[in-house]
This record gives C-alpha cells, sequence and structure tokens, in this order.
C-alpha cells in the first residue's frame, strides 16, 4: 500500500489522530471497568501488573477482559490474553484489534 | 530463583490447610465399603461427593463382568488404540455407545479429559474458531489450547452473547464450533440447549456438546440433556466421561459425522497413550447396559437430588440455580467453606470444596452431588449434619429449622 503520493489518504493526520483518541478511549474503558469493579485498585498504570498488582487469576482475568470487549464490542482470543502481563499491554493488544476490526 | 517459587503462595496456603488437618486436596478414603460408604480410620464417613450418579461402582454384573475380563484378558493392554491396545471390547464398547446415542460413530479415550483433549484439539484446525462457554471444564480449555484453532470464550449460558461473538467472526474465514456443556458440574445447572442450537443454525457452525454430567442422568433414556432439549440431531459430537454415571474411568465421543474415523489417526491424545485395561472396559459395557434397563436409578437419583436441594434451600443455604444430582452451596469465602467442609468431615460427612479459579465468578463452593444409592434416611442425616455446621458458623439462621418451610 505504502505509497504516500496520494494525498487524501492521510497517512499521519487525522488518521492517526483518531488512532491516539482510539487508544486512550480504550484505557478509559479498561481502567472504568476496574474502577467499577468489587475491589478498585487504587492506582492505576499502564505498567500495574494484572496478576501481581490486581491479584486476578486465569478465570478473573478472562472475565474482566470479557466486561472490556463487550464494552468496545470486540473479541480477544485467549491466546492473545494468555500474553498480557500488564494493562499496557491490555491497552495495546484491544488497541491493534480495534484498529484491524 | 529456585524452581518452585513461584508457587509460593499457593504453597503456603496448602501446607496451611495441610498442618491443620483441614485440606479437602489431599483427602484419602482408607477403605470405600459402597457407593455411599467409606471409612476414614475407623470412622464411618457418608460420601456425599463422588459423582457416582448412579451408584453403578458395587453393582455384581458390573463387577463380575470386570473380574471375568481381568481374569480372560489380564490386567492391561500396554499400548495405545493404533497400536496394540484396541480389543475386541474396546470396539464393543464404541458400537454400544454408538448404538445408545442412534449415531454411526463412537470413539472411546482413556479418560473424559483425554476424550475433550482429543476431540476439540483434532477437530478445530489452525484456522477455525473455537467458541466455549465460559464455564467449561478445565478440559475443554486444555483441549482448545493443545489445538491450533482460535479459541473465543462467551458469556456462561448466554445464546445471545454467543451470537454477538458469531457475528463479530463472521467475515472471518475457518469454521466455527460451539462447545457447552449438558450439566455444569461447579453448580449442577443446565445449558439452554435450544436456544443454543438456533445460534449454531443461523451462523452455520458445529455443536459440542460434554455431558459428563448428564449421561445416565436427563432425558427419558438417559442420553443427556441434548436428548432433555430434543436437539441431538443438531449435536455435532456428543463427548462424555466412564467416570461418573458409568461408575468407571475412560471417556468418549460420538457423532454422525462422515469421515468421522480419521479422527483415530489425527487425535494425539487418543494416539499416544495407552487404552483402558479390559476389565474397565467390561465394567463399563455392564454399567451402560444397566443405565439403559434400569430407569428407574434414573428416578431415584432425581428424588434424592431434589431432596438435597430442596432440604438445603429450607435451611437457607444459597445454592445453585437448579436442583440437579449436582447441589452446591455458595459459601461467603474460601475460609469459610474450608471450615465447613472440615468441620462436615468430622462429624462424619464427605462432600467437595470448589474454588475460584476452577468455580465460575470467583465463588467458594461445598459441593454436593447425590446418588441414585443414597437412601432417603441418608440424605436426611447429611441434611442435619449440614444444619449443625451451618449454625456453628452463623451462616444460617437457628430460627431457620426444616419445621419452618
Ligand atoms: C464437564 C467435564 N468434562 C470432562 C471431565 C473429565 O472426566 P474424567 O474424569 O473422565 O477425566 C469432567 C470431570 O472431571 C467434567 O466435569
Amino acid at each position: 500500500m505504502g505509497g504516500g503520493a496520494r494525498v487524501n489518504r492521510k497517512p499521519f493526520g487525522p488518521a492517526a489522530g483518531y488512532m491516539d483518541t482510539s487508544v486512550e478511549h480504550i484505557r478509559e474503558v479498561v481502567f472504568d471497568v476496574l474502577r467499577a469493579s468489587p475491589n478498585p485498585p487504587a492506582e492505576l498504570s499502564d505498567a500495574t501488573s494484572i496478576v501481581a498488582d490486581l491479584g486476578l487469576d486465569s478465570v478473573a482475568v478472562m472475565d474482566f477482559v470479557m466486561e472490556i470487549e463487550d464494552r468496545l464490542d470486540i473479541t480477544v482470543p485467549l491466546d492473545k490474553i494468555a500474553e498480557i502481563e500488564t494493562l499496557g499491554d491490555l491497552v495495546s493488544t484491544l488497541g491493534g484489534l480495534k484498529v484491524s476490526a | 530463583m529456585a524452581l518452585f517459587d513461584k508457587f509460593a503462595p499457593l504453597r503456603a496456603a496448602y501446607e496451611r490447610h495441610e498442618s491443620a488437618g483441614d485440606n479437602p486436596f489431599s483427602i484419602v478414603f482408607d477403605r470405600v465399603v459402597s457407593p455411599t460408604e467409606a471409612l476414614i480410620g475407623n470412622r464411618e464417613i457418608l460420601l456425599l461427593g463422588t459423582n457416582n450418579y448412579l451408584g453403578l461402582t458395587y453393582d455384581k454384573a458390573v463387577v463380575a463382568s470386570a473380574v471375568e475380563a481381568l481374569q480372560a484378558l489380564g490386567s492391561g493392554t500396554t499400548g495405545s488404540r493404533i497400536a496394540n491396545g484396541s480389543y475386541q471390547g474396546h470396539r464393543e464398547l464404541e458400537r454400544a455407545l454408538a448404538d445408545f446415542y442412534g449415531r454411526r460413530h463412537a470413539m472411546v479415550f482413556s479418560t473424559g479429559y483425554q476424550a475433550n483433549l482429543g476431540i476439540l484439539s483434532a477437530i478445530a484446525g489452525k484456522h477455525d474458531h473455537l467458541l466455549l462457554d465460559a464455564d467449561c471444564h478445565a478440559s475443554i480449555y486444555d483441549g482448545a489450547k493443545l489445538g491450533q484453532a482460535q479459541v473465543t470464550r462467551f458469556r456462561h449460558n448466554d445464546p445471545a452473547d454467543l451470537a454477538a461473538r458469531l457475528r463479530r467472526l463472521a467475515d472471518t474465514p475457518g469454521d466455527k464450533v460451539i462447545v457447552v456443556e449438558g450439566i455444569y458440574s461447579m453448580l449442577g445447572d443446565t445449558a439452554p440447549l435450544a436456544a443454543f442450537a438456533a445460534v449454531k443454525r443461523e451462523f452455520g457452525a458445529y455443536l459440542v456438546v460434554d455431558e459428563a454430567h448428564s449421561l445416565g442422568v436427563l432425558g427419558a433414556s438417559g442420553r443427556g440433556l441434548a436428548e432433555v432439549a430434543g436437539v441431538e440431531a443438531e449435536c455435532d459430537f456428543i463427548v462424555g466421561t466412564f467416570s461418573k454415571s458409568l461408575g468407571g474411568v475412560g471417556g468418549f465421543c460420538v457423532g454422525d459425522m462422515e469421515g468421522f474415523d480419521i479422527l483415530r489417526v489425527v487425535s494425539r491424545p487418543y494416539m499416544f497413550t495407552a487404552s483402558p485395561p479390559p476389565s474397565v472396559i467390561a465394567a463399563t459395557l455392564e454399567a451402560l447396559r444397566q443405565l439403559r434397563a434400569r430407569p428407574a436409578l434414573r428416578q431415584r437419583l432425581m428424588e434424592n437430588a431434589r431432596q438435597l436441594y430442596a432440604g438445603l434451600a429450607d435451611l437457607g443455604f444459597t445454592l445453585g440455580p437448579e436442583p440437579n444430582p449436582v447441589v452446591s452451596a455458595i459459601m461467603p469465602g474460601p475460609e469459610i467453606a474450608f471450615a465447613f467442609w472440615s468441620r462436615l468431615l468430622a462429624a462424619g460427612l464427605y462432600t467437595n470444596v470448589s474454588l475460584p479459579p476452577a468455580t465460575p465468578r470467583g465463588l467458594a463452593l461445598l459441593r454436593s452431588s447425590v446418588s441414585a444409592a443414597h437412601t432417603p434416611e441418608q440424605i436426611d442425616r447429611a441434611l442435619d449434619m449440614f444444619a449443625a455446621v451451618g449454625r456453628e458458623l452463623g451462616l444460617i439462621a437457628p430460627e431457620r429449622a426444616r419445621a419452618a418451610g
């Protein structure tokens, strides 16, 4: 694809801006879901470890991702969930899926 | 870093329960004497957590078949189904299962766990999709992991959620395979199978139903939830186990699909493990005959299930949604579940503790399963013990005795 000569494809213009807001939006959704959980964590950042900091077991992680899937109307395959360690990983995985969806 | 450091928190909990003598995961029965009774030391224990739904483990004909096969055919097959481990009995059992389900094909595996591993890893290939109910058993999730298909989890017993996920996958190439269970092992609830079958039809997907806890339990002929729901023709594969209602060990899959037998040479958990011993196969064949010939066992089982469920509900316990032979009381947390379990055992009653991640929604469960072999008196005794321990632990109000209900 990458010719870049066609002015109206706007590879770095509003499209890139859209992606940023999209990632911001995804991060907000992820943090929202966690804040709405029965034991909301005190602090959240991209570096938060899902297992070590949030104390979620394998099924709780899948339940948590399911909430986010519904909000964003996407599906995260289980092998992708298995690779995620931090909230930052999750946000970028979701971002990748949202863009390719 | 030592190899086992990663288990440190779990080990601490395990060892704490081990030294307190209340570790449900390491209990040993010194002698099991019937489908409903065992000895620990010289204490008599009433068994209420063995999945022995029809109580066939000590059935005279079942035991006699096993003894005869053991003497005639030896202790083990010492090989896989695709090498030296297929005997006439294995084929006979496959024919009997196919006949029971009215299907063209059947395959016998060494355990129910391996049946799920073997079927799910084989039927869904690299470019296919497996859609698993959120509450499916570990063997279903492990089978999905063993294969190469993309795996999606949908909300428990939610056909609309399944449909939404299939819709998202609509433009993705590859076959879609849905997996649900008959009776779910943790809370004893059943799948809305007719609705799932409708979704399957709408999206042109395939449907696998694991009837591990519903074979011999549900349906006029004991064929499980698919029979009750009237959607057997929509279930492309039925998977099940010999280790519960049939009182043995082993697993199976039945289906009608053209070319089914190719699974025998592509399913690794079928190919690379020894086949069940002839005695187990003979016992299972006889147990299947008993299951078919004695529908009264199923009625007895369901009466017992209703008695336990209604009794616990009257006492004020929070239970799963349906009265089935799996009856789980929802505990406020794991520590109370352990305490409840060990006090019941001290009083002479064996149940199961089920904890996350094996349970849905992080629930701590005190799980019971009833048998057709239980007498109504035994169930009453169990209820009395539940009442006493429930009051001791402040889980149920003293006023809410059964007389009040
Ligand atoms: C739903 C389900 N499938 C499969 C199995 C595995 O059966 P088995 O004990 O024969 O390996 C079980 C029970 O443990 C189960 O609950």
